[in-house]
């Protein structure tokens, strides 16, 4: 039951690393939220996967009478999935002050806290 | 014996400084200097509580007490009270009494006094744990505590360059050390398995038949080395100087330089005695011992002289105690007890007359003896002891060591010239400090100089009286102070005859007079010594002093050097790095440890599950090739909503629904965002990086596939989610057991990651309204907008 | 985007929406649902009111400032984990009151008043996310 999603999410993680790869700052964006939804699928399906049980117990009984999915990475990844959003919005809102104030998407022009010729510490006390 | 148990009384007291260090500020606020006075009860009272055990342990008594720290380690807050530790205690609690007077006095009037009391008092409580320590790891917890403390103290005069070098330098010496120490109590501790001091004492060769004996050493000496100052690490101990005086008297007389040889001391019945031992120690010791005094004379400023004769006779007593022979420690141990009261005084004389006349160089002070006659007295009578000449403790300590020395069969010879060289330089030196301000013609000093007030003599004078008074009561000096120490170092009960007064005719006598000849002789000569050796040391021209200014520049230089090649400024670089290793940490281990996943089988999947892995792929791909920003934004969204699917497949509703929301408005801010954004989303990488960031990409892929179908191929532990399934309804109430989960069993989590959420709205929030420069806005009813404005303004 | 059809229906489809988000909210012990997506499905309806009829009148209709609701809700979150301690229990231990009022039983417990707390960070932080940058937009 993994192991096509394994792959699947293999895939995820590779299209996240090219496009986090670029030098474009948009395009880093992109590659965070698919990262984000890969590592949520990788995290569920650690959990294994079962079908369509959804982890609910009937009105009538205090267990479930079939093995459910797996509750716990559910719980996990749910916090997780809203988590990742907030952070993703706080990222693309940092990408679009940095490039209103520093006029470029292009990360290895943003050289504002490094610069080109940054001077050696100092060698006193 | 066993040591007998106590109660925590003796705990509390090696406590009681770092309370003081609390209280000194406020006292210092209200009573100004005067605060010296209440502050200095208190290791008054611990004197006194050690003093309490005097009688006691001079029957040859030992006494533990302990109180549970972090038990499962072993690390308790004990202590071993024997003859070793309670002459260290009274000595490190007597002189900080007058040490705390003279700092009252001796800054008076600074503004940052409360915060020198409070220093000092922290220092004073580490050394009084640092020597009563029963337990290896918190004696080396209170040793580092010591370094860190006294590099507050050296530093106090932050404002300087030389003073913060001083401090640097202290702290990197002796914390390197201590370190090193650590390393070697832990090797005890593996290899005897116990923890505790007097456990170990108990069994004397428990190292030595350990066949870890020579690394222990090894590693138990460069604590003690560092911290001594011994040669070639002796050169952060002048350069301390830099600190105050009252500080300098503290740390270098009875104190911090003492600890190395109360470690030594107190690990000779377990680490000396061996060829090793009494080859290692004597060297290195002697090789200090005519160091110190050689480099004694070159000095002209009066601390710097006491600072290098410190360094000489922590030099003599590692000698001694290397020799492990009963009579020399016995000497080792009467000069320790002279040593602290002579250099305590003298420190504290030479402060005074800095203090009073505006300068301690010897060259620019004469005649002082009128204008300061109690500090004068104090002098002399400090100077006369560290001469060793009678009826001084100094003189007996000198006549106990030579008989010592000179009764050793090994390498008595070498010893014994090496230690008249070094005493007679030692009076050469004791002479210049009592004779040269006080005597001769009055100088004209930068300022009118004239007695200091009682706070300030107070402690020179009762110190060398008290140097005085020990020889008069020879006897019992010996009985109560020497000969416990003596047993602690030997591991059985001595008990001594001390007398000052030589009965007959011997060689320690002879070698004495010859000293004091050596002495007189070369004091004349002291001008032309002192340019003869200044001539040599600039022929020579590099020290260890010097190699420690290369050390740190070249520590910066390589950490610079290795910053600039990896934090090269630029993001791609980073990135680079950080999904290199990435697809190595999770491709390597699996090939090598040969833990790959077997070839899985593909399982069957219904139709409609085919479909949503191709919409998910297909979405990626689009991410991966849109030319413009609305594909790209409507692609990302595709793949989105097939992972909601696939979560929908597999029994999650909860999360589907979650995904499919958060998609939904990831789509409304990225189409809002992207709106202003105006780039050309088209991939400008060249085909060569496209291909090694696609590699990249595709090994971190790869790598997580197989570690996840690694990890799904092995045997499922469900113990945690059958605890939630099975007690979700019965205790919870709830019947949706992610629910459950998420407000329930784990609320503390969530609590936490909803913090995380609000926390990610307020720096957005932040984000959007800073402006570097003020921008107008059209709507200026907008509340936030108005308030961003009232911030500006200000 | 602010085309008539949308902006007259706008006001209905987010009211709707915050009605369902409460109902979401409440069922979600049971059901699925829970604070976190009744959260999610608020802030949208803040979003989709924004969009059509501008930032000021959703400011004007929520009344508070949304990061004061998620405030209030991280408050309320944490508050109604010290309840335990009042009976000496660990933080977070749940609390349940349940009674019956005209037959049927109402539960009230501590994980209620969390879920709410969550509800409303979530609501709090991503309405004001969302708002935020839709006030960009127009100005």
């Amino acid at each position: 039951m993994e192991t096509g999603v394994s792959i699947l999410i293999g895939l995820f993680f590779a299209v996240a690393v090219y496009l986090m790869l670029s030098k474009q700052l948009v395009r880093m964006l992109l590659g965070i939220a698919i990262l984000g939804n890969a590592v949520n699928m990788l995290i569920f399906t650690n959990g294994r996967l079962t079908r369509e049980v959804p982890p609910l117990i009937p009105e009538h009984l205090y267990v479930p009478e079939i093995a459910t999915a797996n509750p716990l990475p559910q719980a996990l990844v749910l916090t997780a999935i809203v988590i990742s959003f907030s952070f993703f919005a706080f990222l693309l809102v940092l990408a679009f002050r940095a490039y209103q104030e520093l006029g470029t998407d292009e990360v290895n022009r943003m050289r504002v806290a490094e610069p080109e010729n940054d001077q050696t510490p100092p060698q006193g006390y | 014996m066993t040591p007998a148990a106590i109660d925590d009384t003796t705990l509390y007291a090696v406590l009681a400084p770092f309370a003081a260090a609390v209280v000194a500020p406020i006292l210092t606020r209200w009573f100004k200097h005067n605060a010296a006075w209440p502050l200095a009860i208190v290791p008054g009272m611990i004197f006194l509580h050690f003093a309490g055990f005097i009688g006691p342990v001079s029957e040859g008594q030992t006494f533990v007490a302990s109180m549970a720290w972090a038990p499962s380690y072993g690390v308790n807050f004990s202590v071993y009270v024997d003859g070793l530790s309670t002459l260290f205690a009274l000595l490190i609690s007597g002189i900080g009494t007058f040490i705390i007077l003279y700092a009252g006095g001796y800054l008076k009037g600074h503004p940052q006094q409360g915060r020198f009391f409070s220093f000092l008092f922290m220092f004073m409580g580490a050394m009084l744990g640092l020597v009563l320590c029963n337990n290896l790891i918190s004696l080396f917890i209170f040793w580092e505590l010591t370094s860190i403390t006294s590099f507050l103290l050296i530093g106090f005069d932050h404002l300087r360059a030389a003073s913060r070098r001083a401090a640097v330098q202290a702290l990197v010496v002796t914390g390197g050390g201590g370190l090193v120490l650590l390393a070697g109590f832990i090797l005890i501790i593996n290899a005897t398995g116990e923890i505790e001091m007097s456990v170990l004492l108990s069994s004397p060769d428990i190292i030595k038949d350990s066949g870890l004996y020579v690394p222990i050493f090894l590693l138990v000496l460069g604590g003690a080395f560092t911290k001594s100052a011994q040669f070639p690490f002796h050169f952060w101990l002048p350069n301390a100087m830099e600190a105050p005086t009252p500080v300098s008297a503290y740390l270098h007389s009875a104190t911090m330089v003492k600890a190395g040889v109360y470690l030594l001391m107190r690990v000779h019945p377990l680490l000396g005695d061996t060829a090793l031992w009494t080859t290692v120690l004597p060297l290195f010791g002697g090789i200090t011992l005519l160091v110190g005094t050689i480099l004694a004379v070159r000095m002209t400023d009066l601390k710097l002289m006491l600072a290098y004769t410190t360094v000489a006779s922590l030099g003599l007593l590692v000698m001694l105690t290397g020799t492990s022979h009963e009579k020399a420690l016995e000497g080792a141990v009467l000069y320790l007890l002279a040593h602290s009261l002579f250099k305590g005084a003298l420190f504290m004389v030479a402060g005074t007359i800095d203090h009073e006349a505006g300068t301690r160089d010897i060259t620019k002070l004469g005649g002082l003896r009128s204008a300061m006659p109690i500090t004068f007295v104090a002098a002399c009578l400090a100077a006369l002891s560290m001469a060793g000449l009678p009826p001084f403790i100094g003189f007996i300590a000198k006549e106990v060591l030579y008989y010592g020395t000179w009764g050793w069969l090994e390498l008595g010879l070498p010893i014994t010239v090496t230690a008249v060289i070094g005493n007679s330089l030692m009076l050469v030196i004791a002479a210049a400090v009592a004779i040269k301000p006080f005597f001769g013609p009055k100088v004209d000093t930068p300022k009118h100089a004239h007695e200091g007030p009682i706070l300030l003599f107070a402690g020179p004078v009762f110190l060398s009286v008290t140097g005085l008074g020990l020889a008069l009561i020879a006897h019992t000096t010996g009985v109560l102070f020497v000969g416990p120490t003596l047993s602690s170092l030997l591991g059985e009960f001595k008990s001594i005859d001390l007398h000052l007064w030589p009965t007959k005719i011997n060689a320690p006598l002879i070698l004495s007079v010859i000293t004091i000849g050596l002495g007189i002789a070369l004091f004349t000569q002291l001008d032309r010594l002192r340019s003869f050796i200044a001539s040599v040391l600039a022929a020579i021209g590099w020290g260890p002093d010097k190699g420690f200014d290369q050390f740190v520049s070249g520590i910066v230089g390589l950490s610079a050097w290795i910053t600039r090649r990896l934090q090269t400024g630029k993001m791609h670089t980073y990135m680079m790095l950080t999904f290199g290793f990435t697809a190595l940490a999770v491709l390597l281990p699996g090939y090598l440890t040969n833990s790959l996943p077997a070839m899985p089988k593909m399982p069957e999947y219904r139709f409609y599950e085919w479909g949503i892995f191709f919409i998910a792929i297909l979405g990626l791909i689009a991410v991966l090739i849109a030319k413009t920003r609305l594909t790209a934004i409507v692609s990302l969204g595709i793949q989105g909503f097939a992972v909601a699917l696939i979560f929908m497949m597999f029994g999650a509703p909860d999360l589907s629904f979650t995904q499919f929301m958060v998609e939904t408005l990831s789509v409304v801010i990225l189409a809002l965002v992207m709106t202003r954004l105006n780039l050309s989303p088209r991939d400008h990488r060249t085909a060569p990086a496209a291909l090694g960031t696609g590699v990249i990409a595709a090994a971190v892929g790869l790598g997580l596939t197989l570690t996840l179908l690694a990890i799904t191929q092995q045997p499922f532990d469900s113990r945690l989610s059958e605890f939630f399934t099975e007690y979700s309804r019965s205790i919870a109430h709830g019947r949706n057991i992610v629910n459950v989960i998420l407000v329930d069993f784990r609320g503390v989590d969530t609590l936490g990651e909803i913090a995380v959420v609000v926390l990610a709205g307020l720096c957005v929030l932040a984000l959007i309204r800073v402006r570097t420069k003020p921008e107008a806005t059209s709507d200026g009813s907008d509340p936030d907008v108005v308030q961003t404005r009232k911030a500006e303004a200000r | 985007m602010r085309t008539i059809i949308f902006r007259t229906i706008a006001p209905y489809l987010a009211a709707l929406m915050v009605l369902f988000s409460i109902f979401v909210l409440l069922r979600g012990h049971n059901e699925p649902g829970g604070g976190f997506i009744g959260g999610l499905i608020a802030a949208s309806a803040l979003a989709i009111y924004g969009i059509a009829c501008g930032v000021a009148s959703v400011r004007r209709a929520i009344v508070f400032h949304p990061m004061g609701v998620a405030g209030f809700g991280l408050f309320i979150g944490a508050l109604a984990g010290t309840l335990s301690f009042f009976k000496n229990q660990a933080f977070m231990t749940s609390q349940w009151l349940i009674f019956d009022l005209f037959g049927v039983e109402i539960p009230l417990s501590t994980p209620l008043v969390f879920d709410i707390g969550v509800y409303l960070v979530v609501v709090g932080a991503i309405g004001s996310i969302a708002l935020a940058l839709e006030e960009r937009e127009t100005d």
